[in-house]
């Protein structure tokens, strides 16, 4: 695939309300496959809310649960990638994000770094994810991390190092207003954040954040695009709710990575070596 | 730094937050199947500015401001009040509680003025919640981070609400948003007062000023400095000491009341959800 058309549902979910967001969900990916969307990204937790405290008991879902499938069956003409607390068989929760197509699920990510510090509890609900893979779909590579994943640069790296072309981080970044611009703090540091990655990594990076409020916290939305130069290509500026369908061409890539070859120069047998002696002092 | 500098800081940085503020007001009252909100309007500053908040997020039908002078409310402070409904083309609710708070001390004619302001703000309160009801509306706080932080307000009283919009902006900042939302020149330049008596201003009655509370409180709780940290700023120890023990004595007035813990789930404790839960 050459061109892929990828839809960012930047959306309000309602808190611990299942039924109501998958509806949401599923009138979105209509609307998507309208528009001819090859992929739509919904943010983390679209499917639940965020601040869930005590209620991640009552939202949580296996992968097989009937409110899943049902999402993931209507991946039949456009991929979705969705984010859900997803409970195990032996009753671990974790913030997940499933990337399913064609009516399967391709890669189920499970958020590996968990905030629990200043506004964040993560650490006190939710298990820890413990792989960070890439995966094939439709001759695309591609790779997801959530929201606080991104914060450490191990996870896109790791990504980075199976060569993915596209990197789709699902998130529920809440605002700091009082920035002294328009836009948050936090949003500055995101649009950031991932347009250095687009380039150091010479990728697509899609950036899916959700809105609304939960308890006062303000999510700020901007969802956003970069290619391979660190450039914006698409997006949703604001903090209202919204979808827009972004154009991304994979065949950039090519040529990117010939003009500015830091995939092929990359040397991960340097980090294997320096993990294999041990951090010793430096930790 | 001094205090001057830190406040303008503190206001230059409330730049962005109108949309912010707005769009929080709607999504909380819509969500939990509002459309409409009501409030004290004093003529002081806070209450104006939620005032023009609330028209900007949910319409001017929507909003109730309530007036509730006693008899010794100055008739400045009505008279600004008018000029909010009149600037905002609102429909206000003039209530004078004179008659109750003085058939309450009717018989207490030694009460304090501490316990007279208390049970005005608390009156007031409980006029809004039976409005609520009239209105079909969400009593909207009017207290800002700077009282709030220092517990300058009365438990169930003023601090009492089901949305504040303004809690987490210091006074520097209320005025600063107070100025881009053109609040009135005359509520933006009188000094801030909590009108229970004649004369009343909160600078005199807390005994410092509303830019030295602000830098000060500011360094303590955002910078997250000691006492010795915002000495060496250049404020004076004293000073730095007895805001600090008002923002730890207070604490009360920001939660909810405690419960003796007998279960494995208790309210307040391990019974944890969000107030936003199930809307």
């Amino acid at each position: 695939m050459q061109m892929m058309k990828v839809a960012l549902s930047q959306v309000s979910p309602r808190l611990s309300d299942v039924k109501a967001n998958l509806a949401m969900h599923l009138s979105n990916i209509e609307q998507a496959r309208h528009a001819g969307a090859n992929l739509i990204v919904f943010p983390e937790l679209g499917l639940t809310g965020y601040w869930l405290k005590d209620s991640t008991l009552d939202v949580a879902r296996t992968i097989e649960h009937p409110d899943i499938c049902e999402l993931i069956d209507a991946s039949g003409d456009v991929d979705v990638v969705f984010s859900f607390v997803e409970e195990t068989k032996d009753h671990r929760f974790y913030t997940s994000s499933v990337y399913a197509s064609a009516g399967r699920v391709v890669h189920v990510h499970r958020k590996v770094y968990l905030p629990t510090y200043g506004l964040f509890e993560e650490g006190r609900h939710y298990a820890r994810g413990n792989d960070v893979q890439a995966f094939q779909t439709n001759d695309v590579s591609m790779g997801m991390m959530i929201c606080e994943d991104a914060w450490h640069p191990s996870v896109p790296y790791l990504l980075s190092l199976s060569g993915v072309d596209l990197m789709i981080i699902p998130s529920a970044g809440p605002g700091r207003a009082l920035s002294g611009d328009p836009n948050s703090g936090s949003q500055q540091f995101w649009e950031r954040v991932v347009r250095t990655y687009a380039q150091l990594f010479t990728c697509y990076v899609v950036f899916v954040n959700r809105t609304g409020f939960e308890d006062g916290v303000f999510f700020f939305g901007h969802s956003l695009v970069a290619g391979p130069q660190g450039d914006i290509i698409g997006g949703i500026p604001t903090h209202e709710p919204g979808m827009v369908v972004v154009d991304l061409d994979l065949s950039r890539l090519r040529k990117e990575r010939f003009r500015t070859p830091l995939l092929r120069d990359e040397n991960p047998y340097l980090i294997q070596r320096i993990l294999a002696r041990g951090l010793g002092d430096v930790n | 730094m001094q205090a001057q500098e830190i406040c303008e800081n503190l206001a230059a940085v409330a730049r962005g937050v109108i949309p912010v503020l707005t769009a929080f007001l709607k999504d909380e009252v819509h969500k939990a199947g509002f459309s409409d909100v009501v409030f004290g309007l004093s003529g002081g500053i806070d209450s104006a500015v939620v005032a023009y908040l609330a028209v900007e997020a949910l319409g001017k039908e929507h909003v109730h401001p309530i007036i509730m002078p006693y008899k010794l409310s100055s008739q400045n402070s009505i008279d600004d009040a008018l000029r909010v409904v009149e600037d905002l083309d609102l429909t206000s609710k003039t209530i004078d509680i004179t008659p109750q708070i003085d058939a309450y001390f009717a018989d207490k004619p030694d009460s304090s003025a501490l316990r007279r302001g208390n049970k005005m703000a608390r009156e007031r309160m409980s006029i809004i919640y039976d409005h609520s009801v009239v209105y079909r509306a969400l009593a909207l706080g009017t207290s800002n981070k700077t009282e709030l932080l220092l517990g300058y307000g009365t438990q169930f009283g003023d601090l009492a609400s089901a949305l504040n919009p303004i809690g987490d902006l210091y006074k520097a900042q209320i005025r600063a948003v107070a100025k881009s939302l053109s609040v009135p020149l005359s509520i933006q330049q009188k000094p801030p007062s909590a009108d229970l008596w004649e004369d009343q201003t909160d600078e005199g009655e807390l005994g410092f000023t509303y830019e030295l509370a602000d830098a000060v409180l500011h360094l303590l709780v955002d910078e997250r400095m000691s006492v010795d940290e915002v000495v060496e700023q250049g404020f004076d120890r004293e000073l730095v000491q007895l805001i600090k023990r008002r923002i730890t004595i207070n604490q009360y007035k920001r939660r909810m009341p405690v419960i003796a813990k007998l279960s494995s789930r208790t309210m307040g404790i391990d019974f944890r959800y969000p107030r936003d839960w199930g809307m």
